[in-house]
């Protein structure tokens, strides 16, 4: 899903493609001097209303930026939609932690025009900064009108939120859930673990019964936030907007880190990225349970591990005892309102209507739609596909709800940092708890390279 | 009319695009290396910001290793597989393996390293056998932060080295043969020859090589980058001084260091080339 290469350079001998960066970083530094007429201009003196300096409403095409996955819901629009003249440019969404869309506004405002109408980002921390970039236009003060945000999940909009004001929406939920294979568990006898406890200690008979089979992976780089997140480890705590609190070695860090340990020491926890092809060919059979995304389902289980029908079906994460519910979280989507936009009442239309329509978000979305009324939809449309071993929408649903609040959405890429301090020395052998420091470190230098203000614990 | 204005009308335009993408943009980033955001004189804090930056000494440490691997591999390797091709000249073999060795370089460079990224993974890779038998079998594994200097070094080599080896080659070609044979007749060995007469006359043809080898190293991008995306991340966005600029430049969005770090690689660039040059007599006329 987000594992996609994409080549970058273009064809040129070795010792010159260097010099081609430094050639392109010249470029864009050129274009930047040649307009150096001051960052985030182009309003053209508008009036201020919803909250923000409008520029001039002249109307015209409404021009829209989405990936390839939302491609249909833009599509859709125009259908439903033909008097709006469209501009559709389809652009990598940002997969992959690409700084595509932030460059572009970058350069946008320096030259004070070009930015997109509304533009959706696979990437939950645009917020951080779009805001104060001055392109994204906050939503809550009479753009969206309040009944119709309240019906997001719980927490759904928290990435999109600075100080209370929401700059984004969330299109897609991706919250986590204890994929199983119903099938084996059935066939061993063995019962869902509620806690992680009876997590680990259902890893370690498995390990003794079955060895080969496993109950997790811990090689991706979004660990962290199907495992830590979930455990409420506080590595990246966002309290105001340029400053983080860094808190990697708490105990409800290590509490985790020990369980991880314990079942990558005998094997039931793979090492590998449920992308890999090493995964795919040893050990994409051999699942009797894997905590994930709600989208594991569909893009793993049902696309690339091709797991028949009737097999997979989905509980909730285990919990820790005396603790209220929380799970992680592994992606979803945004779509952000120009505060540029010269068109706003047609763009705040499409806005509402790609996040909020059952047309689209219940009938076409991938990815559970982070609008509830939808995803109801959704869901129901998922259970008639008939692949899942019982019904797993109440899981789903209660999951929504379940996202801990606590994980910051900074600017810097956690999933990036964890894959350099951590995953490495993993594969080395070394456990993921005398890992954390090194996690704690990495978070607060990249933070501050961010200029946020740090603190640590 | 002027003379030569043939001449000069075919080199205007190169001289016009080097000006306006090479002149042009390295004066411009001068500019930004010595200003900060508001575009007022900020004397060397771009330079201090970069240098103190916790990513600065690893991505020299990083460079540094790279560079004594991936330098030393190209001259011993393109020169000795350069000699050995010169001795099988006359045979058929000796066509063939030219065009091996070429082959690799006509892959564009990005597209060169994702046939790296299949051929160390073991999982999928036609030499699976041969990283599993040295212990490795997850692609994670092999493309460990310690074996990166090894790994991007054979990337490099096997995309550059075949068009040196070629020019070398032609270089070898250029060595009168009276020369060589009056020193068999002396009774010089193929060594001998070699150590004696070919390398010291491919002086500076391995100087040149070695300069623009050096320059291409330092400015390592698009290995680590590739690398990086496809080890989600463990192999690290900034690994190289190119990558931490080009992070300074769109992750930090501070143009004014990124510029700073791209005037050091220039200054060092420029620095190594003259004494390569001074010292190898690389413009004395024969």
């Amino acid at each position: 899903m987000t594992r996609k290469i994409r080549e970058r350079a273009g064809r040129a001998p070795r010792v010159l493609r260097g010099r081609m960066l430094s050639a392109a970083l010249g470029g864009a530094l050129v274009l930047a001097a040649a307009s150096a007429c001051g960052n985030g201009g182009g309003g053209g003196g508008g009036s201020v209303s919803d909250g923000f300096t409008q520029a001039a409403q002249t109307g015209g095409t409404l021009t829209v930026w989405v990936d390839s996955d939302r491609l249909p819901a833009a599509q859709l629009y125009q259908k439903e939609n033909p008097s709006v003249k469209m501009d559709i440019v389809t652009y990598d969404g940002d997969a992959n932690g690409s700084n595509y869309l932030q460059t572009k506004v970058g350069l946008f405002n320096r030259t004070g025009k070009g930015w997109p109408d509304v533009v959706f980002s696979s990437q939950n921390n645009e917020a951080s900064w779009a805001v104060p970039e001055g392109f994204a236009a906050p939503l809550n003060k009479g753009l969206i009108p309040s009944s119709t945000l309240s019906g997001w999940a719980t927490n759904a909009n928290e990435p999109c939120s600075v100080d209370g004001t929401v700059y984004c929406l969330r299109n897609d939920l991706s919250q986590t859930v204890l994929w199983y294979n119903a099938a084996l568990m059935k066939q061993w006898g063995y019962s869902l673990p509620t806690t992680w406890a009876q997590y680990q200690q259902l890893g370690e008979q498995v390990a003794a019964q079955h060895p080969g089979y496993i109950v997790g992976s811990a090689g991706d780089n979004f660990t962290p936030e199907i495992f830590m997140w979930a455990s409420k480890c506080g590595a990246n705590q966002v309290t105001s907007p340029k400053a983080v609190t860094v808190d990697a070695k708490s105990a409800n860090c290590t509490r985790m880190a020990s369980v991880l340990d314990a079942l990558l020491a005998d094997g039931t926890m793979s090492k590998s990225s449920v992308f890999s092809s090493d995964f795919d060919k040893n050990e994409a059979s051999k699942i009797l349970m894997l905590p994930g995304p709600a989208w594991y389902g569909g893009a793993l289980f049902q696309s690339t591990f091709k797991t028949p029908a009737g097999q997979i079906s989905a509980a909730a994460m285990p919990q820790w005892p005396g603790e209220s519910p929380t799970v992680g979280n592994v992606g979803g989507g945004t779509w952000l309102l120009s505060a540029h936009s010269k068109n706003l009442k047609a763009a705040t239309a499409f806005l509402t209507w790609v996040t909020t329509s059952d047309d689209y978000q219940g009938k076409l979305a991938p990815g559970y739609p982070a609008y509830a009324p939808a995803a109801k939809t959704w869901l129901a449309n998922q259970a008639s596909s008939k692949y899942y071993a019982g019904d797993v929408s109440s899981v789903l649903q209660t999951a929504a709800n379940e996202v801990w609040s606590g994980w910051g959405y900074p600017q810097f890429s956690q999933e990036a940092i964890w894959a350099a301090a951590v995953l490495p020395g993993m594969n080395a052998g070394k456990t993921i708890a005398s890992l954390l420091p090194a996690w704690q470190s990495q978070v607060a230098n990249y933070a501050q390279a961010d200029g946020y203000q740090v603190t640590q614990k | 009319m002027w003379p030569g204005r043939a001449g000069h009308g075919f080199v205007a335009a190169y001289t016009l695009l080097l000006i306006a993408f090479g002149v042009v943009p390295t004066v411009y980033a001068v500019y930004f290396a010595f200003t900060n955001a508001g575009d007022t004189f900020a004397g060397l804090s771009n330079f201090t910001a970069a240098a103190s930056d916790f990513r600065f000494v690893p991505a020299i440490t990083h460079i540094g290793l790279y560079l004594v691997f991936w330098l030393v591999s190209l001259v011993v390797f393109v020169v000795g597989l350069s000699l050995v091709l010169h001795r099988l000249a006359a045979r058929p073999l000796s066509k063939v393996l030219r065009f091996v060795y070429y082959i690799p370089g006509a892959l564009a460079g990005a597209a060169s390293v994702m046939v790296w990224l299949f051929m160390l993974d073991p999982a999928v890779s036609p030499a699976g056998f041969l990283l599993r038998g040295l212990g490795y079998d997850t692609f994670a594994q092999v493309i460990a932060p310690g074996h990166l200097p090894i790994l991007l070094t054979i990337i490099a080599f096997w995309t550059g080295a075949g068009g040196w080896i070629v020019v070398m080659y032609g270089a070898l070609n250029n060595i009168p043969h009276d020369m060589i044979e009056a020193a068999r007749i002396d009774g010089a060995n193929a060594w001998q020859i070699a150590r004696r007469i070919q390398i010291p006359l491919l002086r500076k043809w391995i100087v040149y090589m070695a300069i623009l080898a050096f320059a291409g190293g330092t400015q390592l991008f698009v290995e680590p980058e590739l690398l990086s995306q496809a080890s989600n991340g463990v192999a690290g966005r900034d690994y190289s001084l190119n990558q931490l600029s080009y992070d300074f430049a769109f992750q930090n969005n501070n143009v004014n260091t990124a510029a700073a770090i791209s005037v050091e690689l220039l200054v060092i660039g420029l620095v190594v080339a003259s004494v390569f040059v001074t010292r190898s007599g690389f413009f004395d006329a024969d």
